[in-house]
């Protein structure tokens, strides 16, 4: 479909959330990071050779409760993807609550669609974890707490790449 | 917030010799950060890797982010999947500010900043 437009058609969160949190009487922004440098590395072998992870914002399965599960700490944790998990937490999140819903693992976290791709030989192997890392507004509590672990676990569990869904 | 604790892990695995790739709708936190690989889905925030139960759809999204990851060459690709979510009102209605919602939004702050304060002094 070919269209004209006066604006870009992806949503600016950043733009959307200043201006948000700005009516609610936030007078700081929040600032995002921004990096100039952007390290990469490329595959190092052919994915059909591949084992591949994968890293959720969503948290484990909550005890029930409305209240103890909000108020519940989020935490970093590594699961086993087999049996792949029926349901994920993902209620303290900031994700479009009105428009759709996560009650499908697979549409934030593709645990089944990758295991069918490994049983496809299309990748390797789908590692037998996968990993939780929590939201935090704090950017060096994320690349100097959390990041670290992960990185552990993935070296760990033998990973040669790993797809990271934010929800 | 997501997308960029997602971001900064894959930076750093990125500078630890693991290829990363993201999956998200979140365009600009992930592409302000600076991410290797990126597969963008124009999609309300909640769905990055596809509509619920759509599973040909989440096949073919996760098909893309293997696909980049080892066909990029370098840093900053984004591929935008061809997807639409079925309407667009998402797109006015999230994060809305108008003369509707203004009062409450600033009643709503208040609120969360006294909670916020009571917590602070009980810690």
């Amino acid at each position: 479909m070919y269209q004209l437009c006066k604006h870009r058609s992806f949503i600016s969160y950043i733009d959307r959330s200043r201006e948000y949190y700005a009516a609610q009487g936030y007078t700081k922004p929040y600032e995002w990071p921004c990096y100039d440098d952007v390290p990469f590395t490329p595959l190092k072998k052919p994915l059909t050779k591949c084992r591949i992870g994968l890293v959720t914002t969503a948290g484990k399965p909550k005890p029930p409760g409305v209240v103890e599960a909000i108020f519940s700490p989020r935490e970093l944790y590594a699961e086993r993807s087999d049996p792949p998990p029926q349901a994920l937490f993902t209620d303290d999140l900031f994700w479009d609550k009105k428009a759709t819903h996560t009650k499908d693992v697979d549409s934030f976290l593709p645990i089944n669609r990758l295991s069918e791709y490994a049983c496809t030989g299309y990748i390797g192997a789908a590692s037998t974890r996968f990993y939780g890392v929590p939201t935090d507004y704090s950017q060096k509590r994320t690349l100097e707490r959390y990041a670290p672990q992960i990185l552990k676990w993935c070296q760990e569990d033998g990973l040669d790449a790993v797809i990271l869904a934010g929800l | 917030m997501c997308h960029q604790t997602v971001s900064l892990v894959a930076r750093y695995l990125e500078e630890h010799g693991l290829p990363t790739v993201i999956m998200g709708s979140a365009r600009d936190i992930v592409e302000e950060c600076g991410v290797a690989r990126f597969i963008f889905t124009d999609f309300p925030l909640g769905n990055p890797c596809g509509k619920p139960w759509d599973v040909a759809m989440q096949r073919s999204i996760l098909g893309a982010a293997l696909d980049i990851l080892e066909r990029a060459w370098m840093p900053r690709t984004t591929i935008q999947t061809p997807f639409h979510w079925d309407k667009d009102e998402w797109r006015e209605n999230f994060m809305r500010i108008d003369e509707s919602n203004r009062e409450a939004l600033a009643r709503e702050g208040k609120l969360r900043r006294q909670f916020q304060d009571e917590i602070k002094k009980h810690r």
